[in-house]
């Protein structure tokens, strides 16, 4: 499959990265040559220079036999006109564009079809959304529903209270009261996939598969209070803060926002009538204090700057605010931030290229493809829903004689109404819902692939 | 300074004028009303010639506007207007003195409605008419009507929103449309339209024609001289009612009505200075019939009297259907009050206005907020926008300027030595274009007594109430006529 893609910045970068070792042929278009250079050195793509959104950059790289655009420059406009373009040149071309500003979400949403596109992503947007779902959910530090909403991934932390701080995985469903799955570990950055005699430690960091009713049971259990959230601080009022704050003030959150910039803190005010709009530098702590900041639910940092994020949410942290979420949009995660408590961390441009990959994956083949696919454990795994079709081996077959890849999981098998995580006796039918959670390095694109 | 052009700008103003003042001379011709007649074709040939003057010496400019030559035309247009339009009320010899007349036509023009004539019906029909049609044209403005008729493209390029900025009320002056001589038009219809259905429904009610069209000038200028002494009391309370009705809705913002004729009914039942201006007259309107308890014969006529007086007081028109000055203390506070929140902004009304009124309730509101949480960015919003600093700043520099004058003229008035209510009611009827105020220059008395210094104090009150002060204000100014 041929795959172009306009503008080599983060997200390009990103996709690039995921998709050229997907095997894919990627072209990269973006009109500075250093970045360019940068990318055909590490990566196997060919890449033209150029403005991505004329004619002849898109005649040259080939936009007659792509199978599929994604404009990704920070221009929403010439994302738009690009795909635009691409789409009149080659009208079965699938295009992807991505656009950031507010203003024009609705738009695009209505006139998707003029503008020639298949996808539009708003990275801030789905940050915005994850966040609001973690806010929702406290406890978790990331939550991903499968098979429509009946099977849940979370990713719970080991910290020294832990009931679950040295337990060993065969003990884990006495100590839960239900029966669940822990399909991944994350210890020390390293992704594990565990077996029975596997003992947490504290800074684990688990990835428990559950059907959605026992999922309460377990937190229960675990003594992790689930209480729901009533007042919010966001530091830094970029385009996340504003989808988030637009959100949670219809939900009857009261949220807060503080803002450096005067200008932005007037927009934002006449935007979103009934947030308190804060001027001032967020990593002032007289500044945070003065404001409640221990009287907050939860405080989400999400100022342009890594580095003042993770410094505002360790002062968070130790304020005693109950949940912090850390923007950290160009830091590598590296095992230094990994360690520290900055609750769940956020990074938008992530969340956007792992949509595009969801994406081109689904479009890579149309039968039998994964349903949907959630990167977890900072992308070291991912977990798969795959719809079991009359093709599919081992159908009817008891898991104990089936013979799975190293390091794959079916994590849950779902029977029409009924979910379970399977152990040696169940099997999986034609029509069933199976989520099939993998740290191997090659892809899996359909069902078949998990079997030796 | 381009005195040049103001001087242009000026003959066009006073031609127009001049072409109001024939249908009057019409009227004391029809009537047979010689000396009157006599004195409006005296009053037309020293116009002209006025104008020939102008014209000749200031032919040759070009036509180039901006905020400073809008304010003076406006200042300065109002003035000789006044000085050139008594002329007939002169020279027929009905007002003796220049001075009077002089009053008498500021009042009209400003649609004031305050008069120094102590027998309305002495007068004749030819001058009285005039003295009503004064309040018609007063009231939409002069300017704007020559912007309206004046040709599009070529020199009407020049006349852009300046004028209608410097003679129109209200804290912001939009256009309806894109182009200001149609926006100008639009503004003419709606107000033309309305005061012939005004006419009509006078006239079903068997007003005679004479005074139904009089009553209706008053009306839509939201003026007030009556042709009769005891202004609307005499005439039936079905004629009160529908002069209640009409006086209010003058008093509502012209865009609301073009926004009616343009199906957007929900943008007008938003409007919060609409709102807030229906709000105040049903509340005024409830208190002073409570206050009213058996002091008339019953709840009926209460309440037709209370509703046409406060629709009166409120859109500044002045009209009196029972002396109010004889109302107790109570109700005449709330018409006190009444005086200084005025009409809607963009409607024929003055006083401080209820959009700036509105406005500068909130920012108070704001900034008593902000003493509390000094960090916190809070903004002024009108019907869901968020208003500039700047409209803030102009609205209380506007509320300090109007303080200040209410003040100096008060103080000078009262060389006189008439009562402190009679001075700061007299300051607030002129200053605010109502008319009547309480006590010695109540509803069944007249402004006649005072001084000729306090009538020109009042005059140029009258001026500046009507075109928002700084047009008036900045004639004052060196700096507007220093050549930098």
């Amino acid at each position: 499959m041929k795959i172009l893609i306009a503008g080599d910045g983060k997200v390009g970068a990103f996709l690039t990265r995921e998709l050229s070792a997907a095997g894919y042929d990627i072209t990269l278009i973006d009109s500075k040559q250093k970045v360019l250079e940068s990318s055909i050195e590490r990566y196997d793509v060919m890449a033209i220079r150029g403005n991505c959104a004329s004619m002849d950059i898109l005649e040259q790289a080939g936009v007659k036999d792509a199978d599929l655009m994604i404009a990704a420059t920070s221009a929403d406009e010439i994302n738009l006109l690009s795909c635009l373009t691409a789409h009149s040149m080659n009208p079965d071309i699938h295009t992807i564009a991505r656009i950031r500003n507010p203003e024009y979400s609705e738009q695009i949403y209505r006139m998707r079809g003029r503008f020639g596109l298949s996808l539009a992503v708003n990275p801030e947007k789905q940050a915005a959304i994850e966040i609001e779902h973690l806010l929702k959910y406290p406890g978790f530090l990331k939550r991903d529903t499968f098979a429509k909403g009946r099977v849940e991934i979370v990713e719970l932390r080991i910290n020294g209270e832990s009931k679950l701080k040295d337990v060993a995985l065969n003990d884990l469903n006495t100590i839960a009261g239900c029966k669940v799955l822990v399909c991944i570990v994350l210890r020390k950055g390293q992704a594990i996939a565990p077996d029975g005699n596997f003992v947490l430690r504290e800074g684990d960091r688990i990835f428990v598969t559950a059907p959605t009713d026992n999922m309460t049971i377990l937190l229960k259990n675990l003594g992790i209070i689930t209480h729901k959230v009533k007042r919010v601080m966001i530091c830094g009022g970029g385009r996340i803060s504003f989808y988030l704050a637009w959100q949670l003030r219809r939900s009857g959150v009261k949220v807060q926002i503080i803002e450096k910039n005067y200008e932005r803190c007037l927009e934002l005010t006449d935007k979103l009538p009934d947030v308190c709009v804060v001027h001032g530098d967020a990593s002032s702590q007289s500044l945070l204090e003065s404001e409640g900041i221990e009287k907050c639910d939860a405080l989400i940092t999400m100022t342009g700057m890594d580095e003042q994020n993770i410094i505002i949410s360790l002062y968070g942290n130790s304020s005693g605010v109950s949940q912090v979420i850390t923007k950290i949009a160009h830091l590598e995660h590296t095992q230094i931030i990994e360690n520290l408590p900055l609750g769940s961390i956020i990074s938008p441009k992530d969340l956007c290229a792992n949509a595009i990959v969801r994406y081109v994956r689904a479009m890579h083949n149309q039968t039998g493809a994964a349903i949907t696919v959630h990167g977890i454990a900072d992308g070291h795994a991912e977990a798969l829903e795959f719809l079991v079709e009359p093709t599919t081996r081992y159908c009817g077959v008891p898991l104990k004689d089936v013979q799975v890849k190293r390091n794959v999981l079916i994590a849950s098998i779902s029977h029409k109404a009924r979910t379970e995580i399977p152990d040696g006796e169940s099997s999986f039918d034609a029509g069933d819902t199976v989520i099939v959670v993998s740290s191997r390095e090659e892809v899996i694109y359909q069902l078949n692939d998990i079997f030796e | 300074m381009n005195y040049k052009m103001v001087g242009r700008f000026l003959a066009q103003i006073l031609a127009v004028e001049g072409a109001f003042m024939v249908p009057a001379a019409v009227v004391s011709f029809v009537c047979g009303e010689v000396q009157a007649f006599q004195a409006f074709l005296w009053s037309l040939s020293i116009i002209c010639l006025a104008v020939m003057g102008l014209y000749l010496f200031c032919r040759k400019t070009e036509s180039r506007f901006y905020a400073k030559e809008g304010l003076v035309c406006a200042g300065i247009s109002w003035i000789v207007m006044g000085l050139l339009g008594c002329l007939p009320f002169f020279l027929s010899g009905e007002i003796p003195s220049y001075l009077d007349a002089l009053f008498e036509i500021v009042s009209g023009f400003t649609t004031t409605g305050a008069s120094i004539l102590p027998k309305v019906e002495g007068m004749s029909k030819g001058l009285l008419y005039w003295r009503s049609f004064s309040h018609w044209l007063g009231g939409m403005g002069v300017l704007v009507f020559l912007l309206a008729i004046i040709p599009a493209g070529g020199r009407g390029r020049g006349y852009t929103m300046h004028i209608l900025r410097a003679e129109s009320p209200g804290p912001n002056v939009g256009k309806l449309v894109p182009k200001m001589k149609d926006t100008a038009k639009i503004l003419y219809l709606i107000y033309i339209l309305l005061t012939v259905l005004n006419v009509v429904f006078l006239l079903i009610g068997k007003m005679p024609v004479f005074d139904a069209v009089c009553t209706a000038f008053g009306t839509a200028g939201t003026g007030g001289f009556g042709i009769r002494n005891d202004s609307i009391a005499g005439y039936s309370p079905y004629l009160q009612n529908v002069c209640t009705v009409f006086m209010l809705l003058f008093g509502v913002n012209f865009s609301c009505y073009y926004l009616l004729l343009m199906r957007k009914f929900k943008n007008v039942f938003r409007d919060e200075e609409l709102r807030m201006y229906l709000g105040v007259v049903i509340g005024s309107i409830v208190l002073i019939v409570w206050n009213l308890k058996g002091f008339y014969g019953t709840l009926g006529e209460t309440v037709r009297h209370a509703a046409f007086q406060v629709a009166s007081i409120m859109t500044t028109t002045g009209f009196a259907t029972t002396d109010f000055d004889l109302w107790p203390s109570f109700s005449k506070a709330v018409l006190l009050s009444l005086m200084v929140v005025g009409a809607c902004a963009g409607s024929t009304g003055g006083g401080l206005k209820c959009g700036r009124a509105l406005l500068l309730l909130k920012s108070l509101r704001r900034n008593i907020r902000k003493v509390l949480h000094p960090q916190k960015v809070q903004i002024v919003r009108n019907n869901g926008q968020m208003v500039d600093e700047k409209v803030l700043e102009n609205t209380n520099a506007y509320l300090a300027a109007y303080v200040v004058i209410v003040l100096l003229s008060f103080i000078v008035i009262s060389l006189d030595g008439f009562s402190i209510t009679t001075n700061i009611s007299a300051v607030l009827a002129c200053f605010n274009n109502i008319g009547p105020g309480f006590d010695a220059v109540g509803p069944t008395c007249n402004f006649a007594a005072y001084s000729p210094l306090s009538k020109i104090v009042l005059i140029a009150d009258m001026l500046a109430g009507r075109l928002e002060i700084f047009p008036i204000l900045i004639l004052f100014s060196r700096s507007t006529w220093s050549h930098s």
